[in-house]
Formats: C-alpha cells, sequence, structure tokens
C-alpha cells in the first residue's frame, strides 16, 4: 500500500510543479477588501426600534449640518419647522389637509403592495379619480347634495379603479411588466386632464387662460373642525383597511398571493382574480383620494391635483411596512415635514431647492435605515489576528 | 506521507448572524489524492465550498495552496490559483456549443476553432471524458452537462477539482462513468475533493474522507479503514439504524386511475407522455428518474394545479379530468400534496403555523371573516404530535429548521386524513434523523389504507420503501414493477430510458 502511494506521488509531484507555477502569477500580496456587507441575523424589535430612533437622530443631525452651510441656526430652523406645522390651529388645519390625499394614496397602494404588485401608478390613478369626479362636478353640479357626493365618490373609485385594472388586466394576459405599465399610465392621466383643460372641459369663462371651472359651491366638500371632511373617509379607510387585512379571507388571500403565486394556486386560490379585485380596489382607493383632492382642496380639477403625492406614497407605504397604523404615522409626519418646511422658506427666505435638499437629506437617513436592519458593514481583520 | 497539501484550510470560521456554519474546519487535501467530504444538509460543506471558491470570506482561519497562505477574493482569483469547482447548478449558456462555453470567460487570446477544438479533444484523451465539441447544451444530457463543465475547469488548468454533489443528478451507471473519470484525474495528479452525503459513494471513491457535523470538522479518516455504519455515526454524531421498514399492508381498492395520460409544456413539448397506472390504498408507489424526467408535471397534473392535455384521472372512480385543485377539493376527492418546493408552493414562509393551517381550510367558514380559532388548535395539535420545535404557533415559519417546516406540511396534508397522498422529495435536505421521522409518518399513512405516491431521488431508499416502483424518463413511464423483484442497476437502466421489459427479454 505504502509502496503504491509513493509511486504515485512522483507523478503527482510533477504536476504539482506545474500547478504551481500557474500560481506564480497571482501575487499573494493580494488582501480581502477593507470593507464588506454582511447579512444580519433576524433584529428583535426593540433592537430595530432602536435602530430607527439612531437614524431619526442622525438624519436631524445631518441635516443641521446643512443647515449651518447655508449659515443659518439649524435650532430656530428646526424650530420653525416644528411650529410652522402646529403654531396655531389655521396650521395644524393645513397639515391635516395636506395628509389627507397622502394617507388615502398610502393605504391605496399599501395593498398592491401586500400583493407584490408593484403599483407605482398612484399618480395616474389618483387623477383618473378626480377626473371622473369631476365629470359630475361639472356637469350635475346642481344635483342634490346627498346624491352628488356619493355619486362623486364612486365615479373617483371607478376611476382609479379603471387606472388600476388595466395594468392587472394585462399582467394577467401577457405577463406584462407592471411597474413600467402603472408608471407610464401616470402619464397617460397627467396628460387626459390637459387635453380636457384644453378641449371639451375648457372654462369659457377664463379668458383664454387654460383652467376648468371652478366647481360650484354645492359640489365643494363640506368642513368639520376647520378641515375638509376627506379627513373622517381617510380615518375610517385606515380601520377599514386595517380589519379587512388582518380578518378576512380576502386579505389572507393577498398577503398568500404576495407571498408566492404558486402557494396561492396550491390552495387553491383563484390568483388572477385576486390579482385584478385588490388591483381595482388598490386603485379605486387612490382614486377616491383624487376626488377628495378636487372637491375638498382644490375646488378644481388641476394638473397638480396628485402633485407627486402618488409617488410619496411609495415611501410613506414601505416606511410603514405596509401596516395601516404605520402609514397613519407616517403619512402625518410627512405632511409636518412639508408644511413646515414650506413655513420656514417663507420665514427665513431659504429658497424652495434648499428645502428639498432639507427634506432629502432626512429622507436618505430615514430610508438608509432600512439597509441596516438587514446588513452590516465588516471590517477586514487586522493583519495576524485572524489569519 | 509528508507531500506538501494541495490545499490546505486551518480553522476556518464564517458565521451568519448567529448561526456558526462554519466553526473551526481543519481540512487537507493532497495532488493525486481523492477526499470526500461528507456531511448532512447544513453542516457547513457549502459554506466551506464557497470560501475555497472566492465568494465568501472566512470570519478567521487560514487557506494555504501549495503550502501559501492566500487570500481567495474571487472565483477568477480561485481558478488563477488552480482551484475548479463544479457546482451542483450547471453554469452554462444552454445555447451555446459545448466549445463556447468551456472558452466562456477564459482569458486568452482568440484561436481558431479547430485549434481549439484539437485542444480540448486532446484534454478529453488525457482524463478519458467523452465529450462533442460542437454540440449545443440544451441537445446534452446531464452527464454531458457536467462533462462539460470539468472540461470547463480543466482548460484553466485546474489543478485542484472540488465537485459539489455531482451524482445527484446521475443514473447509477453515469455514476460509474463520473467515477471512473475521477479515478483517471487522480492518476494524473490532480487533487479531488467530492462533496456528498452518500456513504456508499465515498467508500467507493474516496481516499480519506473528512467527516462536518454541524459546521464542524469533527474527523478525517482513512477510506479503508472505515465502514458504512462508522461514517454514518460520526456524521449524525450518534449510532443510526439505517435500515428502513416496509409495512405489509393488504392492496386495497384502486385509488386513483390514470389512462394515457399527455401533458404539454407550455412550448408544446410533452412533459408526460400517454400515462397508465393504477394506485391502490394501502400501497406505496415509489416514483424514479433522472431530476426534470416529468415527476414534476405528474404531481402538478395529478393534483389540478396544471392542465392535462389528454386522458383519464379519476380518483375513487371520480373523474378529475381537467378539474382545478379547488373543484377537485370540492368533488370530496380527499387528496393531499406535499410538493417539492415547500416555502415556495406548499406553504407562506412570512406566516405561522396557525396561519399555515388556514391554507387549506380558511374558504370553510361562513361569511367574509376568517375564524382563526380551529386553525390555532390545529397547530397546536400538529406541534404536539409530530413534536415540531416552534417558539409559538404565530412565528413566522421560515425561521424553523428544515426538518420542521416539513413536518408543519406534511403535519397539515395528513390532517385531512387523504385517501390519497402524493410527496415529492419528503426528505430533501433533511437530516438523517428527521428523514427517518418522515418515513415513519408515510408508514404510518400507508397502514391507515392510504394510497402514496412518493417521488423521490434516492434509489436506496425507494427500493426499500415503496411496494412498486414506477420509473419515468422523458415523460414516459419505462417500467411499474415491484420493488422487491428490481435491483439499483435495473432501475437506472429504466431511469436511462430502457424499457425493462426489453431487458426481461433480451
Amino acid at each position: 500500500m505504502k509502496c503504491s502511494q509513493s509511486l504515485k506521488y512522483t507523478d503527482a509531484q510533477q504536476s504539482q510543479q506545474a500547478a504551481v507555477s500557474i500560481m506564480d502569477i497571482k501575487a499573494s500580496e493580494r488582501k480581502e477588501p477593507l470593507i464588506r456587507i454582511v447579512k444580519r441575523n433576524e433584529l428583535s424589535r426593540t433592537q430595530v426600534l432602536a435602530l430607527r430612533l439612531s437614524s431619526a437622530v442622525m438624519a436631524v443631525a445631518a441635516g443641521g449640518l446643512f443647515i449651518l452651510m447655508l449659515g443659518f441656526n439649524p435650532f430656530m430652523i428646526y424650530a420653525s419647522i416644528v411650529s410652522g406645522a402646529f403654531r396655531s390651529s389655521v396650521a395644524l388645519q393645513a397639515t391635516i389637509k395636506i395628509m389627507i390625499p397622502l394617507l388615502i394614496s398610502s393605504l391605496g397602494v399599501s395593498l398592491a403592495f401586500k400583493m407584490k404588485f408593484w403599483n407605482i401608478g398612484a399618480e395616474g390613478q389618483i387623477i383618473a379619480g378626480a377626473i371622473f369626479a369631476s365629470y359630475f362636478a361639472l356637469y350635475h353640479g346642481l344635483w342634490p347634495r346627498q346624491a352628488l357626493i356619493p355619486a362623486m365618490l364612486a365615479a373617483g373609485i371607478v376611476g382609479g379603479g379603471i387606472w388600476g385594472l388595466i395594468p392587472a388586466i394585462f399582467k394577467n394576459k401577457f405577463n406584462t411588466n407592471e411597474t413600467l405599465f402603472t408608471l407610464m399610465l401616470n402619464y397617460i392621466a397627467l396628460n387626459l386632464i390637459v387635453f380636457l383643460r384644453d378641449g371639451p372641459w375648457a372654462d369659457p369663462e377664463s379668458g383664454g387662460f387654460p383652467k376648468i371651472a371652478r366647481f360650484v359651491p354645492n359640489v365643494q366638500l363640506p368642513k368639520l373642525f376647520g378641515v375638509q371632511i376627506g379627513w373622517i373617509f381617510a380615518l375610517a379607510l385606515a380601520v377599514f383597511l386595517h380589519v379587512y387585512m388582518k380578518r378576512s379571507k380576502h386579505g389572507y388571500e393577498i398577503s398568500v398571493v404576495g407571498e408566492s403565486a404558486s402557494t396561492a394556486e396550491y390552495a387553491g386560490m383563484n390568483v388572477r382574480w385576486i390579482v385584478l379585485r385588490t388591483m381595482f380596489l388598490s386603485g379605486g382607493i387612490c382614486g377616491a383620494a383624487g376626488m377628495i383632492q378636487a372637491a375638498g382642496s382644490d375646488y378644481t380639477l388641476a394638473q397638480s391635483v396628485a402633485g407627486g403625492v402618488g409617488f410619496t406614497a411609495i415611501i410613506v407605504a414601505w416606511l410603514a411596512d405596509l401596516s395601516p397604523l404605520g402609514i397613519f404615522i407616517v403619512s402625518f409626519l410627512f405632511s409636518v415635514l412639508s408644511k413646515g418646511c414650506s413655513v420656514m422658506q417663507s420665514t427665513y427666505g431659504i429658497s424652495t431647492y434648499s428645502s428639498n435638499v432639507l427634506q432629502g437629506v432626512i429622507l436618505f437617513f430615514v430610508l438608509g435605515c432600512e439597509f441596516f436592519i438587514r446588513h452590516r458593514f465588516a471590517l477586514r481583520a487586522p493583519e495576524g489576528e485572524a489569519h | 506521507m509528508d507531500a506538501e497539501y494541495a490545499i490546505e484550510c486551518r480553522g476556518i470560521t464564517k458565521t451568519f448572524g448567529t448561526v456558526k456554519a462554519n466553526d473551526g474546519i481543519d481540512l487537507n487535501a493532497r495532488f493525486g489524492e481523492i477526499l470526500a467530504l461528507l456531511g448532512e444538509n447544513g453542516s457547513g460543506k457549502t459554506t466551506l465550498m464557497n470560501i475555497l471558491s472566492g465568494i465568501y470570506h472566512p470570519d478567521s482561519g487560514s487557506v494555504h495552496v501549495s503550502g501559501k497562505a492566500l487570500h481567495i477574493n474571487s472565483p477568477s482569483d480561485a481558478i488563477g490559483l488552480g482551484i475548479g469547482m463544479i457546482h451542483q447548478h450547471f453554469k452554462l449558456v444552454e445555447i451555446m456549443s459545448a466549445m463556447d462555453n468551456i472558452i466562456l470567460g477564459a482569458k486568452d487570446k482568440l484561436q481558431k476553432p479547430s485549434s481549439l477544438k484539437r485542444k480540448i479533444l486532446d484534454l478529453c484523451d488525457l482524463y478519458g471524458l467523452k465529450i462533442d465539441p460542437e454540440k449545443k447544451i440544451y441537445q446534452m444530457s446531464v452527464s454531458e452537462r457536467q462533462t462539460v463543465e470539468i472540461l470547463k475547469v480543466l482548460y484553466r488548468n485546474a489543478r485542484i477539482l472540488i465537485l459539489d454533489e455531482p451524482t445527484a443528478v446521475l443514473t447509477p451507471q453515469e455514476t460509474t462513468g463520473l467515477f471512473l473519470i475521477l479515478r483517471k484525474m487522480k492518476e494524473k495528479g490532480c487533487c479531488v475533493i467530492i462533496i456528498t452525503h452518500k456513504l456508499n459513494e465515498v467508500l467507493e471513491i474516496s481516499d480519506r474522507v473528512t467527516i462536518l457535523r454541524k459546521g464542524k470538522s469533527v474527523a478525517t479518516v482513512l477510506t479503508a479503514e472505515t465502514n458504512e455504519a462508522r461514517l454514518a455515526e460520526s456524521m449524525v454524531g450518534r449510532a443510526v439504524n439505517l435500515s428502513i421498514k416496509r409495512p405489509l399492508v393488504e392492496r386495497g381498492k384502486p385509488a386513483l386511475e390514470v389512462k394515457n395520460l399527455t401533458s404539454l409544456e407550455p412550448d408544446g413539448r410533452k412533459s408526460l407522455s400517454n400515462l397508465n397506472f393504477t394506485l391502490y390504498s394501502g400501497e406505496m408507489l415509489g416514483v424514479a428518474g433522472i431530476a426534470g424526467s416529468g415527476q414534476k408535471a405528474l404531481c402538478e397534473t395529478l393534483t389540478g394545479l396544471s392542465k392535462a392535455h389528454a386522458g383519464e384521472i379519476a380518483y375513487e372512480g371520480v373523474n378529475c379530468m381537467g378539474k382545478s385543485a379547488a373543484e377537485i377539493s370540492k368533488l370530496g376527492v380527499r387528496l393531499a400534496f406535499v410538493p417539492e418546493d415547500r416555502l415556495g408552493m406548499g406553504l407562506v414562509g412570512s406566516m405561522g403555523i396557525a396561519d399555515n393551517m388556514l391554507l387549506k381550510t380558511y374558504k370553510s367558514g361562513k361569511g367574509a371573516f376568517i375564524n382563526r380559532k380551529p386553525a390555532i388548535r390545529q397547530a397546536e395539535r400538529i406541534i404536539e404530535s409530530l413534536d415540531i420545535q416552534t417558539p409559538g404557533v404565530d412565528a413566522p415559519i421560515r425561521m424553523l429548521s428544515g426538518g420542521n417546516i416539513q413536518k408543519v406540511l406534511l403535519g397539515r396534508e395528513i390532517e385531512s386524513r387523504p385517501k390519497v397522498l402524493i410527496v415529492a422529495y419528503p426528505v430533501r435536505g433533511l437530516d438523517i434523523n428527521t428523514s427517518y421521522a418522515i418515513y415513519d409518518l408515510l408508514n404510518e399513512q400507508k397502514r391507515n389504507k392510504t394510497a402514496i405516491i412518493f417521488c423521490g431521488e434516492d434509489i436506496d431508499v425507494l427500493l426499500e420503501i415503496s411496494d412498486r416502483i414506477m420509473v419515468l424518463s422523458d415523460g414516459r413511464i419505462t417500467g411499474i414493477e415491484s420493488a422487491a423483484s428490481l435491483t439499483k442497476e435495473d432501475v437506472g437502466l429504466m431511469m436511462a430510458g430502457m424499457d425493462f421489459r426489453d431487458k426481461v427479454q433480451a
């Protein structure tokens, strides 16, 4: 046995030399990279909370640095943001007015996201809802209010729902990419307003200025505690969706489809139908936001009816981890930031761009924190210690 | 024996979160030697391999190649050092020829196809490989593809070859062929490391065995001085009984009759072609075949998850042809299916055990809302009876071990008291202990007069546990025979597409 082995080794040694000569090309100086990304184990809830809080602190600190660079006192600026959103009941009402469409459409997209249907089209669905509702506002504005406002809400839901349904149908039939599809539908909806404004729905009394007529007072949503009643709808919706997602069969189906379509099929679910139903609902809720914005705040159908809310809603929904309660809190904080920054701009004469940078810096940290919940950086071990 | 090691690992440690995948692993192999790396799933084999091929960095420990401590930062570093990896899942471009795949990514000058072909054929001669360099990959069988993978690393002058579970996809005959090639490599002075969990293969091919258990290298022994039982013992950590029971149950009425069943792939190819068989209650029918021979299509057409093209499927006389899964269950057919992709198809990973129980029953309650109470009770019952380790009924099941996940799935399916139970690869990725617990569970169902279809990949296990074996090859049945009358070689021939009856006649 030993003999045969030593025989083999002479053969082996030759080839080994050949192998070594190949290796000489590679210098052994190579070090492993200084920093690399390592996956974390799942953190406990308190650890995640601590991480989120510390990222918020860092966001404020980094934003403060930026304000210092602009030559202002960060404490005063931050104070003006907070007081800008809360200083008076009027300010608070304005903050809530910003919050209403954001909350509703965030709830809407969260439904689609729960199903892992990447609905980037909230913007278009808001607009579609507003357009459908505006038909009643412009042509049947004198109906009794008890009939008119429900009709407008229903029209808004149907409009947004159709806008959500189109990509779902195509996804079902041709497996199209819903991200691109919903995104493109946004521009179609936006330009539909331009078409209506310049054509069939142009305000004859505007004197050539391109706009759609202001809604008659009968159409405008009534106010409760100084804010249009859309806030009641938003709150009720949040509660409804909480129950819908947690307790209903539909909610269970959405979660299963989102996790794995093949599991859903395995369980005998009609995946295509669930996708259609949920996208109608998701788009419909966004459409309701459009109706509420047009009839409750703008009192007309303007090109800015969505105004980027549909995109912000995506951030809100994910930051809140798709939970209705979380969406309520996050959309409130977003509205505070938005309102506060506009007050800051006017008080200190800071430009809109600087204000946007500040909001961006804060968001960057908050979103970046999500990365660190799942990953961490590892440094190269000092020479001689590990190797 | 004092020859320098071709490759040596000293104290390799790698942690993922709280899991120590590798914990101070020592391993070495010489040129002109075949080393088997033996370990159960989850013992750290793949992690170690990924470290050697430069995909992961070890947290501590060092890798020495030909006696030099080195950092391997990328797979191309690894190949530059002469380390060639043959992965379990081939990484080939289907539309290209063998030749093109072999030079793909190699950093040398453009050369004439004729000279390249000669080079490849020279390599083939040297190691006893057989390949047509101009054949396209998509026209190749699994073992031919594997040959291309091997040539790929040989062409790059690899002298240290690491093969990850190379026999998992091969028939017994192809395995024998592969082993011939590996021995040839050893003669030519290559260092071959073969990763496996099959004990008989370790004994057949290797010179030495390094055994991993729970991320630690527990022993390195000379193959000549060990045996199957001792290997199993060091792999599992205690003595294990490796025999599988086959309880005798009287064959009952036909539970499932399949006639002329044909199903098509989306591209029009036949995934099942003219299948005829009858399954009886109280019978375990083992389904063998090379991976991708129609097992998945069989399971999914029988359960109504995909539509059959033609033929008949009848459960206890109830025609279920063309019905969806939901419709079949509405017809009162008690059919249960344990799919191969547990978290991707059978269960929802982010939900707890209770919510996973709901998957089969959520529709039954009245109204728009779900009643979770029965599901919670059912979850508690299964946790108790199958001894499932979990923090609670609502803990996401993806956090559980593979064995516990499979128990949740199998437990839920058994709870529906099925007449027909279809299981696909039920022990894939499970440790020996849990595998035997699963076999016991299936046998218990058989005693309860359930008809069972068992799709498996380990022929030895199938031969031991099944009453009859049905072999699929390219979507056709090449034989249905009593398991007791078959040898492993018979099954291998049928898997390769030879009709068993032909062999009997010959």
